[in-house]
């Protein structure tokens, strides 16, 4: 029994059904982070002082480099599609396993921050601002891993796919990169929000 | 699936490089602005601002929002509503309020 | 591939010989929307159960405070009831779950995981989900949700205790139950989350050709609109359950104010957090979640009364657009529900004009029901009992929700029994009641016998009168500002003493209306096996899932080609049909 419109796209709504289901979870994905940036809003408006990110131990050259290095995911993230796209298997793995590479980075030095402020004594019991700071990060930091399991499985044993049903493997790739894009997109926010104001 | 041929994808790769290089410099230039420390309104203006556009340029570019459907927009257009929704009301609510 | 090209290609595929599936893969991890709606359905009855079992303990409470238990006394443990007598925190803890369990994993499973899984894809003749395997993890969350929230009664200082409503501080500082009841959250939200978006693409994307949005029955509007309503609003809750998370095993501080003393003992936290952020999060879901738990109900009682008039439904189209309307605007009303936490006259103002329009809606939707029973033949039968009963109990509560809605009404109507009349006036004689309504009716579609009419009137009956017996004095008793969650039911209070008397009156109702529920017990499990056996269409109806084989069988698709629609939902009693109703599509029979 096959379901319709899983490769090919709805003659009305002019898309396959995962890209409407991705973007959908998206959607919620905006509610769940907007929910905590307007909880950052309201504790910041509330708080008789709000610190600095730096005064509690943010580092905010690392957090550059972050940022750097998640755009630059999203670019091979991007290319991996379009290899695939092109039916360019070796150039789909190179960019899909950059982007792999890439998200690596970023959580190692996620730890390295993380490992620095609990040595300081930097804990979300210590204030607010810490608190916000680590639920931010840490859900976001969930969300790279999530989307590494995705790009590692696609990269290996999902990329057999690419041989069977080559457009299905394509549409799967897109779908990847979207939730992928997203993950780099809340981190444009986070970013500034966190660390510089 | 979209019909691109080699050509469209070629061309669409160009439009990648262009935008990374845009948002390497958006975030080196939000990084330098903080360093300028200007007072609460103008520096959240600013940075918000730099966000929105980093954020559109991915958005557009490598999400392809730009060339989209319409049942796309609709639910992400509902979706920003109750997004600014949620960013104004709880907070708004702390206004004149005898809670503070 | 041109559309009518695929269409014939599935329908070769089908018939090409396929592997049965083992019995694990096929009725333990199914992909099959019907059955993941019958593993809903019943996990979901099996908690409404539960559910009223902990009320009809409660209520023994309060009809009695202090005397014990009777029968069960003993088995509920020292620890919660030494020597039957119900102790204040195990009041708590069965008043918490009781709530919790009736709306999240009773009532919006049944309505949505169990009736919407079942029923939408039928209706809009599709031959399943748009992701099968998703439905499949969505039912197994819901169920891992269920568990861990069933276990959390067995942890030491039991269930959680602080309302469905956790309101920090309380909520904070409460024990174990508490975190176990967040984490059940979190797996009922992914269930949720994962659900609304199989719905939202199924029912865009596997519309049988010809079924455009304003031919589908109005049934599967609602449930589309209820998946806006859960893929946006349940996010915040999960955020918050996350902070809430936080602040109890992380020590942070977002609900936490500073300085905040609990038995004497000033809390040793960082402080600056806010009581009312979570509030907020907490009802920017917890409004559209009422809307969840109506608008399905509202569904199955519109296929009901247009099946049992013979006539199409009055004003389909204000009907579509009142549900659209109501959808977007629960979004911001959400704050009627902290219209006593001191908040500012403008923002106080704002929420109380949304929430008057929101009745607009809710209003233009009951009148058209009841309009469309104007004119026509109207059948008794036991469904059409059910959908009838809805209507005017929902018109009770949702009249009862406007002096709430008004912030110098709610003044002394805020956290009374008033507010709990109202609220379960549309949830039970309401929501429930169409429940019913729709298991009577979609009953023989399922296992292609028909539930026992006898039965059913007596099961109507019966909950209709002691249902209003428990609800009713609710409104006396808050009225006279019997505060809700005593566990005493107000015997401490001066003011309550004039009304305490309804206490037992509501209780033996709540009693006797458990015994109404025996005859529909006994013809559920019966007429699985020994109902009378009927047609594919017995209640000759016009949608497209009547069109399916009676029972359509597990794992081997809907229809055996797929069906175009060529009419609306409701042609029933056209000049030209002699049979007195036109099916909604053509499907080739095999």
């Amino acid at each position: 029994m096959q379901i319709p419109y899983t490769v090919e796209n709805h003659p009305e709504t002019g898309v396959y059904n995962g890209k409407l289901g991705v973007w959908l979870f998206l959607a919620s994905e905006v509610m769940l982070f907007g929910a905590l940036f307007s909880s950052y809003i309201l504790l910041r408006t509330n708080a008789a002082h709000w610190p600095h990110g730096v005064e509690e131990g943010l580092n905010i050259p690392l957090a550059t480099v972050n940022t750097m290095v998640l755009i630059a995911s999203s670019v091979t993230m991007v290319m991996a599609w379009a290899a695939a796209r092109l039916h360019d298997l070796k150039k789909f793995r190179l960019y899909m396993g950059t982007t792999f590479l890439c998200g690596l980075i970023f959580l190692g030095i996620k730890y390295v921050e993380y490992s620095d402020k609990f040595h300081h004594g930097h804990l979300p019991s210590k204030s607010t601002f810490l608190a916000i700071y680590f639920t931010l990060t840490g859900l976001h930091g969930l969300h790279v891993i999530g989307g590494m399991i995705v790009n590692g499985y696609l990269w290996g044993p999902g990329a057999k796919l690419f041989h069977t049903d080559h457009a299905r493997f394509s549409n799967r790739i897109e779908v990847a990169g979207l939730y992928w894009h997203f993950v780099d997109l809340v981190w444009i926010f986070l970013f500034p929000v966190l660390y510089l104001l | 699936m979209s019909g691109h041929s080699a050509e469209d994808i070629k061309r669409e790769t160009r439009v990648y490089i262009l935008v990374f290089a845009a948002l390497a410099a958006l975030t080196v230039i939000t990084v330098a602005v903080s360093t300028l420390h200007l007072s609460a309104m103008p520096a959240l203006a600013v940075a918000l601002l730099i966000a929105i556009t980093k954020g559109s340029l991915v958005a557009c570019y490598f999400m392809h929002l730009i060339s989209e459907k319409k049942v796309i927009y609709s639910v992400l257009i509902l979706t920003v509503v109750f997004f600014v929704v949620l960013m104004t009301l709880p907070v708004s609510g702390l206004l004149g309020s005898t809670a503070r | 591939m041109s559309v009518l090209e695929r269409d014939e290609h599935v329908a070769h595929s089908h018939s090409a010989p396929h592997h049965e599936e083992g019995f694990l893969r096929k009725y333990v991890f199914s992909q099959d929307h019907k059955w993941i709606g019958i593993q809903y359905g019943f996990t979901a009855l099996c908690f409404l159960l539960f559910g009223f079992t902990l009320m009809m303990i409660m209520r023994w409470q309060l009809a009695y405070p202090g005397k014990p238990v009777p029968i069960i006394g003993g088995l509920l443990g020292q620890a919660n009831a030494p020597g039957g007598i119900m102790l204040p925190e195990f009041y708590n803890q069965l008043g918490a779950m009781h709530g919790t369990i009736m709306v999240f994993l009773a009532i919006v499973p049944l309505a949505v995981g169990a009736f919407g899984n079942y029923v939408v894809p039928l209706q809009i003749g599709a031959p399943d989900m748009a992701f099968p395997k998703l439905n499949m993890a969505s039912y197994w969350a819901y169920f891992t949700g269920g568990v861990v929230m069933f276990s959390s009664f067995f942890v030491k200082g039991g269930a959680a205790n602080s309302g469905w409503t956790s309101y920090a501080p309380l909520s904070v500082v409460a024990t174990t139950g508490q975190t176990i009841w967040l984490l059940g959250m979190v797996c009922l939200i992914t269930s949720s989350l994962l659900g609304s978006i199989n719905f939202i693409v199924t029912i865009f994307q596997l519309r049988a050709r010809g079924l455009s949005f304003m031919r589908l029955p109005f049934f599967v509007w609602a449930q589309l609109v209820t998946s806006f309503l859960l893929l946006l609003a349940f996010p915040p809750l999960e955020a918050a359950a996350v902070m809430q998370l936080m602040d109890r095993v992380a020590g942070s501080s977002f609900f936490l104010p500073s300085g905040l003393v609990v038995s004497g003992q000033v809390l040793a936290n960082s402080g600056g957090g806010s009581p009312l952020l979570w509030q907020h999060l907490f009802w920017f879901l917890a409004h559209p979640e009422v809307y969840v738990l109506i608008l399905p109900a509202l569904g199955i009682v519109a296929e009901v009364i247009a099946n049992n008039t013979r006539k199409p439904l009055w004003g389909y189209k204000a009907m579509v657009g009142a549900t659209l309307f109501l959808g977007f605007m629960s979004f911001i009303v959400w704050a009627h529900h902290m219209f006593m936490t001191g908040m500012g006259t403008a923002i106080s103002a704002f929420f109380q004009t949304t929430t008057m329009i929101i009745s607009v809606p809710s209003v233009v939707i009951l009148s058209a029901l009841l309009l469309s029973l104007w004119g026509g033949s109207i059948r008794f039968t036991t469904p059409m009992l059910f959908a009838l009963g809805f209507l005017p109990m929902f018109g009770i509560g949702g009249l009862t929700g406007l002096p709430l809605g008004l912030a110098p009404t709610d003044i002394h109507l805020h956290d009374t029994y008033y507010v709990i009349g109202h609220f379960h006036y549309v949830v039970a004689p309401g929501t429930i009641f169409a429940m019913f309504a729709g298991i009577y009716y979609w009953f023989p579609k399922v296992t292609g016998r028909k539930l026992n009419d006898t039965l059913g009137k007596l099961h109507f009956w019966g909950s209709f009168v002691f249902i209003n017996g428990v609800f009713m004095p609710m409104f006396i008793q808050g009225m006279a500002g019997v505060s809700r969650r005593l566990y005493d039911g107000g015997a401490q209070y001066a003011h309550a003493q004039g009304v305490l008397h309804w206490n037992s009156f509501m209780s033996i109702s709540a009693w006797l209306l458990f015994v109404a529920q025996i005859p529909f017990l006994i013809n559920f499990f019966w007429s699985i096996r020994k109902g009378k056996k009927v047609s594919a269409n017995p209640w000759e109806a016009t949608t497209l899932e009547w069109s399916a084989a009676s029972s359509p069988p597990i794992a081997h698709g809907n229809f055996p080609h797929p069906p175009v629609v060529v009419r609306g939902p409701y042609e029933y009693s056209p000049p030209d049909a002699p049979s007195g109703f036109l099916p909604q599509g053509e499907v080739a029979r095999a």
